[in-house]
Parts: structure tokens; sequence; C-alpha cells
């Protein structure tokens, strides 16, 4: 009989020619898409210029979407994008995205249907992971890779063990994906899943939505993962029945699959998490990092990881009613055109700047320190963000705390990092 | 091949915001990224490191973003080798993609100004300073073809020529 499969090795081995897949081997695989954004995308086509082909693989399954430093900041940020546009028009490039309808990269393609269940999946950017959410297997490359990709639709892969991470259990009030994974990567450090693949399941997902798998698959990385998966599910049916435009395969493990480890989580011992500077293995419980009565200067909501519309309706029914601390900032930047839309149409803006926050478009901003809410020398953020490397959000002497966005809704309103039931 | 070079040491973690900070990743040309290289780790390395030269470091060296700027960078200061106790998962195939050796062993002892000769094809890691030796995890052949044949560009190329894409 043959070989036992995880869900990963399942995808891997039906994107190539190959009977079977084993953890080491050194494969090359088909991309069904392959995605570069405007830091990443310029290395690529000058890479893809230097290979010499007349032609893109497949201008159905590449997508290039400005968010990092648009609206552009400057001369060189423009030309970076002008770069990306002409690219884009040269090969008819179907899943590009000018600014008014970009967002950032993670939100929009699984929201556009661009990415669905069984997909391989390749990105020029290191959160490429979250769309292991949906059940596909995607990770982040370099600039080569999309350049080689571009150019013959598939890549060179080891394909990677697996670590099964349950969560079992009902979460208690205002947890959320990202304090479970702030959790995980809090217990396994930032290397504890170095080139594997994790597969998440457990009870707690029953009563966890789409947009905690994401923030979740796209926080492997920082755990050193290669891809985040889950098994795709009645949720994730109901999320992509709607936006899919082409097929989509529902890939499951088989049973006694192998993994190189198994680590179960009770959602009883688990709160709102804090990850304080400047690894996000930092973690700590929400009351001890609320005890220590950290002042801070700024608060972000967004990113791919915590920029959909459910967060922003957490964010704003802390916020609902209430305003931010004297001399803090707060800033909302919901991921897409949509889901600003969403924000609009339900109010979820209108509380936000009654609060005295800057509603942003959508954009990277801030999470990479790119523009747009740098922090000055000393200063102190916190962020629903995925990062917090020294220097990541601006001065080398700024800091900067992760949580989830009723957390960074509720320090803004105190000025301090607090839970949001001090606030309620 | 054979290496032979100054140590410049850094310690573990070492991101890819430290090896290339965001703010300067509006520009990916080899004279932005070697000028601002490893500025959020020790500022004065890129005015300090010389050609042949080499970057040690301790465990998970380059992790965070994708960022192929970062071993570019590395690149464009001239240093040919990174040597750490363990490499994130992208850096490492970034590194050899563009053409950048990448070998994982215990740098422990290995100290700020050592000089230090590897022998990539073997694994040997001779500190001269020190006189000790210790080796280097092999590389993945598929690996050692890349590099050799100049990085993935390079090597897709001679495919192309071979008649086998
Ligand atoms: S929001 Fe932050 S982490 Fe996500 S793609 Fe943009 S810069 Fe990267």
């Amino acid at each position: 009989m043959a070989r036992p499969l995880t869900i990963t090795e399942k995808i891997i081995q039906n994107h190539t020619d190959l009977d079977t897949v084993a953890p080491g081997d050194i494969i090359s695989a088909r991309v069904d898409i392959a995605l570069g954004n405007d830091i990443t995308a310029p290395i690529s086509i000058k890479e893809f210029e230097a290979i010499g082909v007349d032609a893109v693989f497949d201008k159905k399954k590449i997508a290039l979407v400005p968010d990092h430093f648009v609206p552009n900041k400057d001369i060189l940020s423009a030309k970076q994008a002008k770069m990306m546009r002409e690219f884009a028009k040269k090969f008819d490039i179907e899943n590009y995205f000018e600014c008014g309808e970009a967002g950032v990269e993670h939100a929009l393609l699984p929201e556009k249907g661009i990415v669905l269940p069984g997909d391989l999946v390749i990105g020029a950017d290191s959160h490429t992971c979250t769309y292991g959410a949906l059940g596909a297997f995607a990770t982040g490359v370099g600039s080569t890779d999309l350049a080689y990709a571009m150019a013959f639709g598939e890549l060179w892969f080891k394909v990677p063990e697996s670590i099964k991470v349950v969560f079992e259990g009902k979460p208690k009030k205002w947890v959320s994906g990202k304090d479970l994974v702030l959790y995980l990567i809090g217990r396994i450090g930032v290397e504890g899943a170095n080139y594997a693949a994790l597969e998440f399941t457990g009870s707690a997902f029953k009563h966890l939505g789409m947009s905690d798998r994401f923030t979740i698959s796209n926080m492997a990385i920082e755990a050193g993962a290669k891809s985040g998966i889950f098994e795709p599910d009645e949720i994730t049916e109901e999320y992509v029945k709607n936006r899919a435009k082409r097929d989509y395969i529902f890939y499951k493990s088989d049973e006694g699959a192998e993994y190189a480890k198994i680590l179960n989580f009770n959602m009883e011992f688990i709160n709102p998490q804090v990850a304080f500077p400047h690894l996000p293995e930092n973690s700590v419980d929400i009351n001890e990092a609320s005890a220590k009565n950290i002042k801070i200067d700024q608060s972000v909501i967004g990113s791919c990881t915590n920029g959909r519309i459910e967060d922003l309706r957490i964010a704003a029914s802390v916020l609902k009613g209430k305003r931010i601390a004297k001399y803090a900032r707060l800033i909302v930047i919901p991921a897409t055109p949509d889901i600003y839309r969403m924000a609009e149409k339900e109010g979820l803006i209108d509380i936000f700047m009654d609060a005295g926050a800057v509603v942003s478009a959508p954009t990277c901003g801030p999470c990479l320190g790119g523009y747009m809410g740098i922090l000055a020398d000393g200063e102190r953020a916190v962020s629903s963000t995925n990062r917090n490397f020294k220097g990541r959000m601006g001065d080398v002497t700024s800091e900067v705390y992760l949580a989830n966005p009723a957390v960074c809704a509720a320090s803004a309103i105190l000025g301090k990092i607090a839970g949001p039931d001090e606030v309620a | 091949m054979i290496f032979s070079g100054k140590v410049f040491k850094f310690g573990d973690n070492i991101d890819t915001d430290a090896i290339i900070p965001a703010r300067y990743l509006n520009d990916s040309s080899e004279e932005n990224l070697r000028k601002h290289c490893m500025e959020d780790a020790d500022e004065s390395f890129s005015s300090g490191v010389s050609d042949g030269d080499l970057i040690v470091g301790g465990k998970n060296f380059g992790c965070g973003s994708s960022r192929e700027h970062a071993p570019r960078a590395i690149k464009a200061c001239g240093v040919h080798i990174v040597i750490a106790k363990s490499f994130a998962r992208i850096f490492y195939r970034n590194a050899f993609n563009i053409g950048l050796f990448i070998l994982e062993a215990d740098t422990g002892g290995i100290d700020n100004g050592d000089m230090l000769e590897i022998n990539t094809d073997t694994g040997d890691i001779k500190n001269r300073t020190k006189n000790t030796e210790i080796k280097a995890k092999p590389i993945p052949k598929f690996m050692s073809e890349l590099v050799n044949a100049g990085g993935l560009i390079a090597y897709a190329k001679t495919k192309i020529k071979e008649g086998r894409k």
C-alpha cells in the first residue's frame, strides 16, 4: 500500500508527476498562483528578463499586488510600482491590481477567490503562508524564485515534514486566532517549526472563523515554518463557494500519515497574548502584560494578519463611544477596499474616527516601517501586525508589542497596554 | 572551492529587517543595498567590510521577511559565505538561488575578527586565529549544483540551452 500522506505531502505530490513524495525530497512542482508585490517583484522582473524567455507561463496564474509603498511614498517607490505596472501591461497579467482596487496582498487574494483550496501557491513575500487557511499549500519564496516560476510555471521545493498542532476546547472571550498563534510561537520559539509544515486542527476551530484561520496561517512563518495549513471543511466551503471562478479540491491527511511532532494545547489556558519586543516568541498573558503598566505612543490595527472585517468589528466594539488617550495615536487600516467599504457601511469608520483614530487607505503602511505611522526614537507601539523585530516600525530604539485587535483598541483608549475588559 | 577571510560575528535571530531595513527597500540597486547592509545590527559594518570577508551568525540567521534584498545586500558587500548555527528557510533558499554560499555549523567558538579558511566541498572550516577546526553540515547536492551554476537563473539558462525546458 502507498505510504499515507499528510495534506501537505498530498498537495505537493499532486503538483508533480511523481507517484509519491516524502519529507526531505527535493522536487519540482507546478505552481497554481505565483505572487509578487511592489518590493519583491522589481527584482523578479529583472531576473525574469535575464532568463530570456519571451512570455510568462500563464498570465492567469500570476498575481501582482502593489501594497507595500502605495499610494507611492516617494520617487523611488513610485519607480518600483511603475516597473511592476509595465510588466503587468506587457504580459497582460490578469491579477494585477491598481491602487484603489488593491489591498494588502494576503487579504486580497483569498477575498477575490484567486487562491483556492488544494492550490500550490508561491509568493515573493514571507506571509504567502496565509493561504494555508484555505487548505492550500502556500509558501513564501524569494524574488528569483518568483522569476523562475513566472517563466516556467514550476519551482523547486524541499518537501517539508509536518507538525500537527491541536487546539482543543472553547476559546475564552476576546481570544482570537492571533492569541492562539502567539501562544504557540511563545511555546515553540521563532524557529520551533523551521522548514516544517504546521497543520492546525482541533475542536477550537469550530468556534473560530476563517479570519482566525488566516491569522494563524499567516504567522506560521514567525515560527520559521514553511507553511501553515488547515484541512478545509464547511467553514472553508462557505468562504470560497461564491468567490471561486475555477474548480478547487479539498485534500485531507491520510490516516496514519507521519508527523515529526504532535503538539496539544487546551483553550482553557489561553488568554489574549501580547508579544514583547523584539521577537514574536516573547508572548505573555494580557494580565501579565497589563500589570507592567507599559505606556504606548501608537496603536495599529490592520495588516495581512488582522486587517479583515472581523478584526475591525472587534476593535469597533471596544472603541464604540470611547476616546483614545491624549497624545496617543490610533491608526486603523482596512486591508482591502471591500473591507473598507463594509466598515463604512456598518458604521465602523465613524466609531474609529469618533474615537480619534486615523483611518488609512488599504496598504501595508507602518507594518514594515514603510511609511505612514513610523515610530520615532524610543517610541512604543502596540500593533495587530505580525513582527516586532528591532526597528520594524521605525527607529531602531522604538518598540513594537504584538496583540489582537481588541487589545490594540483597549490599549489605545488607556494609553498603555491593556485588555478589553479594562475599558468595558 | 576554498575561501578564506575575516569574520564579522553576529548573534542569534539576525532578522532580515536588521540585514536590510525596510526603509531602504524602495531601491534594489546593489549600491543602495551594500551601503545599508546590516545597518540595524551593526552600523559600522558596511564601511568596515571588504571583499572576501565572512559573516558568522548564531541560530535562525535571516529570519523574517522573504526579501531577497537581504542575501543580495550581503553579496554586494563582497561576502561570499555566511556561516551560522541555523538559517531561516526563505533566507536559505534565496542565498542559494542568488549564488551565495550558506554553511550550517556550530559557530559558538568563532569570534569577531577570526581568520577562517573554508572548503565548501568538504565543509571543513579551519580557524587560523585559534588553530581549531569544525565541520559544516553537508550541502544537499541540488543546492551545490545551484550555487556552482551561479544561482537559479544561470541554472535555468543552462537548462534552456540543453533543451530541457
Ligand atoms: S501587511 Fe505587513 S506583513 Fe503583511 S504583507 Fe504587508 S508588510 Fe508584509
